[in-house]
């Protein structure tokens, strides 16, 4: 590709100040795993299985519908961000528990999900996590386990 | 996808700065929030040329509330839509069209000027739009001017837009809402959540009495573009709510929707559904 | 002192961390220096001879590398059943998205777009996209008569049986394709050349199903070649037979460049061109007396299996035995083929065509209930078969099953009793209708017949001299549980923690052949395999003198400390032998098909939206009889995942063909449930230990496919007095049966 059409994209990514280098309207998800972060997976490239979900500024979105350049001077939070050091967040922990995580290609999206829904609703209802949960495709689980997982987790939380 | 080098994407930082991009480069594109031009991007549908980003003009976002009534920014993402006081206790519609929008990460990103821009007949918004007699406000280097809603979509995927042009407010008129206003909004889809539409009914009603004082009905994916129902509404507007209304406000409603077969669904099947809704949102319980 | 018991436990997967953290590698994580993508071009027609290849000129041709037909080394077909499918078209195209070229460059876009740079000049020739257009035999698509396989089952007389019942009720049932949907596409990633041979590394569900495929397309020794399976996300048959292909694109591309080709399948490439569910149509004749009780049954079966034979004449197979379910009938016949059309190849799918024969048999036998003036259940009460009873292949039921008892639970736990007489009584007022609905199946585990006796599997248990044991099989792990399945059991076996147990990654240079991961039969027969690896490991310990009968897990570890430093290596193999007393004839297509069956009893309430005839499943109980559950978090994952798949199958998920083409070949217009889609669905474990199976367990990945669908149009049929036959039963089909029975 031509030096001219590639930019460099300041951001913080999982707290860590980077910068992303990539064409600007090259899918964020991309830009991400070629950085090495491939906990965000495709699944189908259209913005229907939820597989890439990122966080940018604590907002949940789908990374193969983000243009790199709208990610300047933003947040990011991956998969790789959602742990502290070695401790599993409670959203992670349970999921292992729980049974969760079946094949597991759906697991990083689904997890920032829950993490996006209970940042916003620590008791969720049973009918506010199969909302927040309706744009990730799970097709090992029939989504039981993942319910599951996530009271747990809001259990574990202190609710 | 398609090699990323034949597109270019610039990203200015006010609306005046967009404008002047999109009339200097005849044939550039503006890109909102992604939700639709990615998936072409991917699927190497979109066209190569020039993008012109508008995340960066705070002038088209927010939700301000004047005298005359509502308007909102193009960039108004689903999620602020779904999270505005003014818009939850007045314009219900809009809410109801953004919750079904997708899920949560695309409500996010996915943008209500955007989605009138794309021109899906298949869209939840515009059904909503409207039946509340929306009008938008399009810009270019050249000016401002009003378009009402209804006149906006010219034909399949075809809008009024002009060479420069972008949406840049949609205006909803103030509403006087009584107890005896009822707005009504439903989406078939083919499933739940995360569907694209197969029939999609927006309707508004107030009853003086028995007789229905003022009635608004449209639909999605029943025609080329989003459809005013105008014959049901005048086959009602005045009348009592009676089986003969109610029978010739269907007769009406059929005489002004072209749905088609698709892969989703049946010319026949949106027919007998965008009935059943009309039914249903004027109240018979049959 | 002994460790707690393993089995039977909730055991935490054992690679649910790297899950979790986005730490499990996927064959598209790994990014080698140097690697091209590959891309594949693919006929645009359904049948027709190839008369031109073409490139265009604006594309920089010498940055690819090019492979065609010609370039391969060896044989041009993946080695399977018939061994028809060529990895490469060459001549002649025989289905839609069949692979012609093969493309690759540094960079995966322009490795995609040049796909739509090279043009296929074909020739049409008339195409067969329809089970009847095939039998007809207008056209000959394949072979001499276009049936990949047929078989013929009889037990008793049926013909004389039909002439003497009291009531005859018939019916003719359809269910149309379904697409795996694997959330991770199909990918591969590959090395090869003449000196180093092929290594490939991919999403798969049988490495040595690969590895037999790649030494017959480069003409290799076996062990010139190398597959590893990297994490899998998902599979269900999807990655059973099909990654064979995409690893020999992947290979022929790096033999022929001499670099490392990855290859990922686009989501729209992925569901167009590779394997689904094959199309079913099942006629039924059934003949009852007086009493309600089955006299015969004459069953035709026919399945569509695409353009090359692949795994049908198996997926017959299955469909076939498990065609007449689980009822005593003392006269059975099934008539049952598989035939060619130009789609892209029908292949394994989670169930393997019972799940097509058992929904045609469930919803006959609630019409067949009707027809004798029954309830559902007591109709399928007076005929179940029992301890002694002969199944339609004349297999003796030896095993203590009940299935009374487990329609007593199903029937209880959703309160079907009262709320079937609650929703005949609401319905009439309602714009809502509700229904609920009721399937009762068996499913055999393992391969049919002899097939387990010719995989002959083996398993390896290696003990390490610092104590931690590792278990070789090349059993994958795709989500089902299988390392932490695997091992539980070999922890109990050895007495020692499932944690100082590691399963090993499949690498066909590392593991030995377990058999394929498919057929209910990774836990059951492999499982067992690793069990008794295991006792041999402990055996060999004892034997030696180094470990007495009841040990500490530090004894343990000195034991292995002291073998592997006098003897050197701690490792024992244990081999398949079937279980005493299976007889099976494989001409004649009689005897013991299975070495045991789960049994179960699914119901399913439905609401039915009469203004937008949408379904809704409100409520789902599944209730069977597996054995013995070895992790119950793992097995009820298991059941509940095969529900949605299988509510999923039965409601929304229309594969929509134009000309032998999937049209609606996106995640947006096919339709699986989301979160919001799905009731709770309840799971209950019936358990009756099977003494073959490790720890008492059987084999249930597919079981909970079979249930579903039947249960909920049962359910349909109901609460709307609509008998629907054909699935899926999406509002559109709904809408025109229920229009039709008021006319």
């Amino acid at each position: 590709m031509p030096d001219a059409a590639i930019v460099r994209v300041t951001c913080t990514i999982n707290g860590r100040r980077t910068v992303l280098e990539g064409h600007p309207i090259e899918r964020l998800l991309d830009a991400l795993r070629h950085a090495g972060l491939t906990g965000t997976k495709e699944g189908c490239g259209e913005g229907e299985c939820g597989a890439c979900g990122v966080l940018v500024d604590g907002e949940l979105v789908n990374s193969c519908l983000m243009p790199l350049a709208h990610v300047e001077g933003r947040a990011v939070t991956t998969i790789e961000g959602v742990a502290s050091d070695e401790t599993l967040h409670a959203v992670q922990a349970a999921f292992v528990d729980c049974g969760g995580a079946q094949c597991g290609i759906c697991t990083p999206g689904m997890v920032l999900a829950a993490y996006d829904l209970l940042s916003r609703n620590q008791d969720p209802s049973d009918e506010d996590i199969r909302v927040a949960l309706a744009g990730n495709l799970c097709r090992c689980t029939g989504y039981q386990r993942i319910f599951a997982s996530v009271l747990e987790a809001c259990r574990r939380s202190g609710r | 996808m398609i090699p990323l080098d034949r597109y270019e994407l610039v990203t200015p930082r006010t609306l005046s700065e967009a404008l002047e991009e999109l009339a200097a480069f005849p044939g550039s594109r503006p890109l909102a929030g992604g939700t639709d031009l990615m998936v072409a991007l991917e699927a190497g549908t979109l066209a190569a040329g020039r993008y012109v980003s508008l995340l960066g003009c705070p002038e088209l976002r927010g939700i301000d509330v004047t005298s005359d009534g509502v308007s909102l920014g193009a960039l108004t993402t689903y999620t602020e839509i779904r999270r505005s006081r003014v818009l939850q206790s007045d314009y219900p519609m809009l809410i109801a069209a953004a919750s079904e929008t997708g899920g949560v990460a695309t409500q996010n990103r996915g943008t209500v000027g955007g989605n009138i821009a794309n021109a899906s007949p298949a869209a939840d918004t515009p059904p909503a739009l409207l039946a509340y007699d929306a009008s938008l406000e399009l810009m270019s280097s050249e000016g401002t001017r009003m378009v009402p809603y209804v006149h906006f979509h010219r034909g399949y995927k075809k809008t009024d837009l002009q060479p420069g042009e972008l949406i840049a407010r949609i205006h909803l008129p103030r509403r006087s809402l009584s107890r005896a206003s009822r707005d009504y909004y439903r989406k078939v889809g083919t499933r739940r959540a995360q569907a694209i539409s197969k029939v999609c009914f927006a309707g508004t009603i107030r009853l003086e009495g028995d007789r229905v004082q003022d009635v608004r009905i449209a639909l999605g994916s029943v025609a080329p573009t989003a459809v005013r129902a105008t014959r049901a509404e005048a086959a009602l507007q005045g009348n009592a709510l009676t089986p003969a209304a109610l029978a010739a406000a269907e007769e009406a409603l059929v005489s002004e929707i072209a749905p088609i077969d698709d892969i989703r669904s049946t010319a026949l099947y949106r027919t007998r559904v965008a009935c059943n809704l009309l039914r249903e949102f004027l109240g018979d319980h049959e | 002192m002994f460790d707690a018991p393993q089995i039977g436990r909730s055991v935490p997967r054992k690679e649910g961390h790297a899950k979790v953290t986005g730490q499990a590698l996927y064959v598209d994580d790994v990014m080698p220096p140097g690697v091209l993508h590959g891309a594949t071009v693919r006929s645009p027609v359904a049948r027709g001879r190839i008369t031109d290849i073409r490139f265009d000129p604006a594309i920089r041709w010498d940055e690819f590398v090019v492979v065609t037909a010609a370039d391969v080394p060896g044989t041009n077909a993946v080695q399977l059943i018939m061994n028809d499918q060529p990895y490469l078209a060459s001549g002649v195209v025989n289905h839609p998205e069949e692979p012609v070229v093969l493309l690759a460059h540094p960079d995966r876009a322009r490795a995609d777009d040049a796909r739509r740079h090279v043009t296929i000049e074909i020739e049409p020739l008339p195409a067969v996209f329809t089970i009847d257009d095939s039998l007809t035999k207008r056209e000959i698509v394949w072979g001499d008569d276009n049936i990949f396989k047929s078989y013929s089952v009889s037990k008793g007389t049926v013909d004389d049986a039909f002439a003497g019942a009291a009531l005859v009720v018939e019916g003719v049932y359809e269910t149309g394709a379904q697409e795996q949907l694997y959330i991770e596409p199909n990918g591969m990633l590959a090395v090869a050349g003449p000196g180093h041979g092929v290594t490939v590394w991919g999403s798969m569900q049988c490495p040595y199903y690969i590895h037999k495929a790649l030494a017959g397309l480069f003409d290799l020794p076996l062990d010139r070649v190398r597959v590893v399976q990297m994490e899998t996300g998902g599979g269900f048959g999807g990655k059973e037979e099909y990654p064979s292909m995409i690893a020999g694109h992947a290979a022929l591309l790096a033999w022929k460049s001499g670099r490392p080709v990855k290859m990922i399948y686009g989501r729209s490439e992925d569901m167009a061109a590779t394997t689904k569910r094959h199309p079913s149509r099942t006629r039924h004749r059934t003949a009852i007396d007086r009493q309600g009780r089955l006299v015969a049954m004459d069953i035709d079966f026919t399945i569509d299996g695409g353009a090359y034979c692949t795994l049908s004449p198996v997926v017959l197979s299955r469909g076939t035995i498990h065609a007449a379910g689980p009822y005593s009938c003392p006269n059975v016949r099934v008539r049952a083929r598989a035939v060619a059309t130009n789609a892209p190849p029908h292949g394994a799918f989670r169930g393997f065509g019972a799940p097509q024969s058992l929904f045609a048999l469930e919803r006959h036998m609630d019409t067949v209930a009707h027809a004798a003036g029954l309830t559902p259940d007591e109709f399928r009460r007076r005929n179940f078969v029992r301890p002694g009873d002969t199944l339609a292949v004349g297999q003796t039921i030896h095993e203590p099953v009940n299935m009374g008892a487990l329609l007593d639970r199903a029937l209880a736990l959703s309160n079907y009793r009262a709320k079937r007489e609650r929703f005949a009584r609401e319905n009439p007022g309602s714009v809502v209708k509700k229904g609920i609905g009721l399937a009762t199946f068996m499913h055999g585990a393992g391969f049919t017949g002899s097939g387990e006796v010719h995989l002959a599997s083996s398993v390896a248990v290696e003990a390490a001299r610092d104590g931690t044991v590792r278990v070789l099989t090349s059993s994958t792990e795709i989500g089902q549980g299988t390392n932490t399945v695997f091992s539980q059991i070999a922890s109990d076996a050895l007495g020692i923690d499932a944690a100082d147990v590691d399963v090993v990654q499949p690498d066909t240079a590392v593991v030995p052949d377990s058999g394929p991961t498919v057929a209910s039969r990774t836990c059951m027969v492999v499982g067992r395999l690793v069990e008794l690896a295991a006792l041999a490991v402990k055996h060999a310990l004892i034997d030696a003198g180094l470990l007495r009968v009841v040990y500490t897990r530090a004894e343990f570890q000195a034991a292995c400390e002291r073998y592997v430093d006098r003897f050197g290596t701690l490792r024992e193999t244990s081999r398949y032998t079937p279980p005493p007393g299976l007889r099976w004839d494989d001409e004649k297509y009689v005897g013991d098909a299975y070495g045991t069956y789960g049994w179960a009893a699914y119901v399913a309430e439905v609401s039915v939206d009469t203004r937008t005839w949408e379904v809704r499943v409100e409520d789902f109980v599944a209730v069977q009889e597996v054995g013995k559950v070895i992790n119950p978090t793992l097995a009820t994952g298991q059941i509940e995942g095969g529900v949605a798949q299988g509510i999923g199958w039965a409601l929304y998920e229309d594969v929509v063909w134009r000309e032998g083409r999937m049209a609606n070949a996106q995640m947006t217009n096919y339709i699986v449930p989301t979160s919001m889609d799905l009731p709770s669905i309840r799971v209950h474990f019936e358990e009756v230990p099977y003494p073959n199976g490790p720890g008492g367990a059987k084999g249930i990945g597919e079981l909970p496919m079979d249930g579903p669908a039947p249960a909920i149009f049962n359910a349909v049929a109901n609460a709307t007095g609509v008998d629907a036959t054909r699935l899926p039963l999406t509002p559109e089909r709904l809408m025109e049966q229920m229009e039709a029975s008021i006319a």
